[in-house]
């Protein structure tokens, strides 16, 4: 019995070694740190054989958890997919490499209206992957009347058939939004507007979730919810999601979001991760990449080679006029405690 | 009649409380014959999650790193975790609470702020390999729950043992090894067990000690964005059925070996008369 | 050679993966840009709404524990009871659920309870009206002591397995009755169980987040929510708040153990002591 203890402690420890060390080759391997599901694998194996250059793929779940692992003094990423007020911090805290645009000429077919944002001017440090907006998914068994304004969510019709995104800047961006100011407001009067909205909501909340959101609005658990463009287009979507469930952004305007691609300064193979990037806005990639994920790309390249069940979809291209009224999240410094301290109160409660 | 009754009420409560216990399992299990992408809607059953399974290198890579990390952990952990109770155990009393007292830090702690501590700690310490770091930190937080489990068996047994056993010639590894630790090999053998889960089902540490490399628990909870693939509940179903499996099979050799004691001892009873 | 001995490559463990993180945390903690400050922790202490949240989730934990043992004891006491085969195969398959991954049982549990789910379809085969369990106090509950009961069986039955049962025949013998002899002899005895069975119990539970956060739809903040929160979302300029808060729940933490290792020596003088 302990001979064969001992045998099997051996043989563990031979195999652990194989997967810790085996990988180590002469080529240059580049650590992309992503999302959950927000590429196609597939290409990833076609960027190593066209290029030679291999990929460690991690993932991860929140911008926040991945700014922890950006911040940290021994950075190990070389390639990241953080979200538009993110990259502002990170640029801010001078943590991003300075992209090299000549190792990039895929970089021309990415739309001009997704270029040159507030967020990183110039696109010195970024280039767009996926955009999309916030709006309201609602079942249409439940709500019978068309979905305008943010108001709906706090009408005493759907009590307890509510999901609210378990996020303070989503959440109380919303609240925002309703009371009629910016999401980026940095006067206290406003946020505090938005607690006490969110505290009179609250009985009417069923949930604030997560992930969790899409698959409960599928199984049909609530009326309405708040999430992401992307998402919603599964979630509409009749084989794979609920076809009773229908997308709107309110008429007043919402939030519009980019993620992009960066390169940490720390980074030791930016050339590589330049020619990563470059693989990802091209025209064909871009394409199979956004009908994997089912979230909108900036590649107007691409976007020329979609079909129709896309480009035509207002969920997933939205009219420029929508867009107008939208709003970009920014980095709000210091001030996010105050939105952390109304946050607390309110899931404290 | 009384007795049969009362052993009725004992085999429902143990069955009772296995359903409880079972009952989210046979939930994922079931739905990973489920045709649809979604838990919990049923659209018809179908192998798909299963071949889609084999074909994901993701997941087979993020299922080694799991499976290794939980045994060589659980392993280390139980052999540092059992000398330490011993060596605790015959300590001073303010020396020995002292001790005590940091080693409950990782139980005590919030994940996340262990997960963090060490983040810190291996960046000051310039460990830099993903494997290396989430072996360490899993180690280091099953310790604890290996010391809580031999323990409690320590003070069952006398602490004349290890003495006797020298008096009689032993030297103090024999005594040790011979005598000491069969004693309290349940609390060993649970405190392996109690280490292997937690190495198992950690997340939240793993994710912040580690870069560049993922278990099973990361792949999960970062997938979950989109929804979670029935995939990893074709998986959880595999593994599920082969430590079932595995179980089965060695209790069932033991509890022969048991009756074949039985018989023998009775056998040996009517020779004696 | 001293058996202390034996403690030692623990103890240098410990120092270096322990200690020193730790030590890290409680710089954190009680400084802030480089200078000694108490502003963290009074700041923590002195917020009526994070001391709720504490109490809250203090009193969460308490009560997922104490289900936890009334439900466990007996489990561990019918299983000690078995023949050892049967009962080193039962206490095994009452870990084994704890092998499938966290997240994926609970989502299962969310299936199980969500309004559209099996439980509330089978209330409605029934004839019955459909409750609503998910996103309740109740299901964190549920929930915690779904995730905790098998680290409280396992040291009760370990205890339990070796006792010695000339104690309980000879309790008998002297003519004590079933109840006086679980309550005097096996009870007693079981306490270093029961100990280790609420350490890993309560502790956990206290700061357990992920529960609170998927069954109860995020409307019971606790303070492991409370401290991810701090650190996550505000980021590294506020590790000082987070690590505070941390910080206090240890040391609470540490004065209840103390009290429990005396209750611990108490029941050990009482019910071992007397004995003999």
């Amino acid at each position: 019995m302990k001979k064969k203890i001992a045998l099997l402690v051996v043989l563990v420890m031979a195999l652990s070694f194989c997967f810790s060390g085996c990988g180590n080759s002469d080529k240059v391997v580049i650590n992309v740190l992503n999302w959950g599901d927000y590429i196609d694998e597939e290409l990833l194996d076609q960027f190593t054989e066209e290029t030679g250059i291999e990929v460690n793929y991690q993932t991860m779940a929140t911008n926040e958890e991945m700014l922890v692992k950006l911040e940290a003094s021994d950075c190990i990423y070389d390639v990241c997919f953080p979200s538009d007020y993110i990259i502002e911090k990170l640029i801010a805290k001078d943590l991003l490499h300075e992209i090299n645009k000549d190792n990039i000429p895929n970089i021309a077919n990415i739309d001009e209206r997704f270029l040159d944002l507030s967020f990183d001017p110039g696109n010195k440090y970024s280039v767009p992957y996926m955009w999309g907006t916030v709006g309201i998914l609602y079942n249409t068994t439940m709500v019978n009347e068309p979905v305008v304004s943010w108001d709906i969510l706090w009408d005493e019709k759907y009590d307890q058939q509510i999901f609210m995104y378990d996020s303070i800047r989503d959440s109380i961006g919303v609240a925002l939004m309703k009371e009629g100011y910016s999401i980026n407001t940095r006067d206290e009067a406003h946020i505090a507007a938005a607690e006490a909205a969110l505290i009179e909501q609250k009985p009417l909340v069923l949930a604030y979730l997560g992930d969790s959101i899409k698959e409960s609005m599928i199984n049909g658990d609530a009326a309405l919810a708040i999430v992401y463009s992307g998402d919603a287009m599964w979630c509409v979507d009749p084989e794979e999601g609920n076809p009773d469930l229908d997308y709107a952004v309110p008429e007043t305007g919402s939030n519009l979001w980019f993620d992009n691609v960066i390169i940490p300064k720390s980074s030791q193979h930016t050339e590589e991760a330049e020619a990563f990037i470059n693989f990802l806005c091209d025209a064909e990639v871009a394409k199979a990449n956004t009908e994997y994920i089912g979230y909108s790309t900036p590649n107007k390249a691409a976007m020329a080679l979609l079909d129709e069940s896309y480009t035509e979809n207002p969920i997933y291209n939205p009219p420029q006029e929508i867009l107008d009224k939208c709003e970009i999240f920014h980095d709000l410094g210091d001030f996010i405690n105050v939105y952390n301290d109304a946050w607390n109160n309110i899931k404290g409660q | 009649m009384v007795k049969k009754l009362r052993n009725f009420f004992k085999g429902t409560y143990l069955g009772l409380m296995l359903v409880f216990l079972y009952a989210p399992i046979i939930v994922l299990m079931v739905f990973s014959f489920n045709d649809s992408k979604t838990m919990g809607n049923w659209t018809g059953f179908s192998f798909r999650w299963y071949e889609a399974l084999f074909r994901d290198s993701t997941i087979m890579s993020a299922l080694g790193v799991t499976f290794s990390v939980a045994i060589i952990s659980a392993v280390v952990s139980t052999v540092i975790g059992t000398f330490a109770a011993i060596g605790l155990n015959s300590m001073r009393k303010r020396p020995r609470a002292i001790i005590e007292n940091i080693s409950q830090l990782p139980v005590v702690n919030p994940d996340l702020v262990t997960g963090i501590s060490f983040m810190m700690l291996f960046a000051a310490l310039g460990i830099r390999d993903g494997y290396t770091r989430m072996l360490v930190a899993h180690i280091t937080f099953n310790i604890p729950y290996v010391i809580l489990s031999v323990m409690p068996k320590l003070r069952q047994s006398s602490n004349m043992l290890y003495e006797a056993a020298m008096d009689l010639g032993c030297t103090p590894w024999q005594a040790l090894t011979r005598v000491v630790i069969p004693d309290i090999m349940p609390g060993i053998v649970s405190g392996f067990i109690m280490a292997f889960t937690l190495s198992l089902d950690d997340f939240v540490v793993s994710w912040f000690a580690t870069d560049g490399i993922q278990n099973l628990s990361i792949y999960i909870y970062s997938s979950a964005r989109r929804g979670i693939s029935p995939k990893i509940n074709a998986l959880s179903t595999l593994l599920f059925v082969a430590v079932v499996t595995l179980l089965l099979f060695i209790n069932l050799k033991s509890i022969r070996e048991e009756k074949e004691a039985d018989i023998q001892r009775k056998k040996l009873k009517t020779k004696t008369r | 050679m001293k058996r202390t001995v034996f403690a030692y490559p623990y103890v240098v463990w410990m120092l270096i993966f322990i200690l020193a993180p730790m030590l890290m945390i409680g710089y954190y903690a009680f400084t802030s840009e480089g200078a000694f400050t108490m502003e963290n922790v009074v700041g923590a202490l002195t917020n009526e709404m994070y001391m709720q949240v504490l109490l809250r989730s203090v009193w969460i934990a308490l009560k997922a524990t104490v289900i936890c043992l009334l439900l466990g004891y007996p489990i561990a006491y019918l299983l000690s009871n078995m023949k050892k085969s049967t009962a080193s195969l039962l206490s095994v398959l009452f870990i084994v659920p704890m092998w499938m991954n966290f997240l994926l049982r609970t989502y299962a549990w969310q299936v199980l309870l969500s309004p559209s789910g099996l439980l509330n379809g089978l209330l409605e085969v029934l004839g019955l009206p459909t409750q609503q369990f998910l996103y309740t106090e109740s299901a964190i509950m549920l929930g915690t002591v779904y995730n905790f009961l098998p680290f409280m069986i396992l040291p009760i039955y370990t205890v339990l397995s070796k006792m010695d049962r000339s104690l309980i025949e000879a309790s008998h013998d002297l003519g004590a009755n079933s109840v006086t002899t679980f309550l005097k002899v096996i009870f007693p005895l079981s306490i270093p169980g029961v100990i280790s069975g609420i350490t890993m119990v309560f502790i956990p539970a206290i700061t357990t987040f992920a529960i609170s956060r998927l069954l109860g739809g995020g409307k019971f903040m606790l303070y492991g929510d409370l401290i991810e929160n701090q650190f996550i979302t505000l980021g590294m300029d506020a590790w000082g708040s987070g690590s505070a808060l941390s910080f206090i729940l240890l040391v609470l933490v540490l004065i209840s153990m103390a009290i429990m290792r005396k209750a611990e020596r108490d029941a050990g003088e009482e019910g071992g002591g007397k004995l003999w």
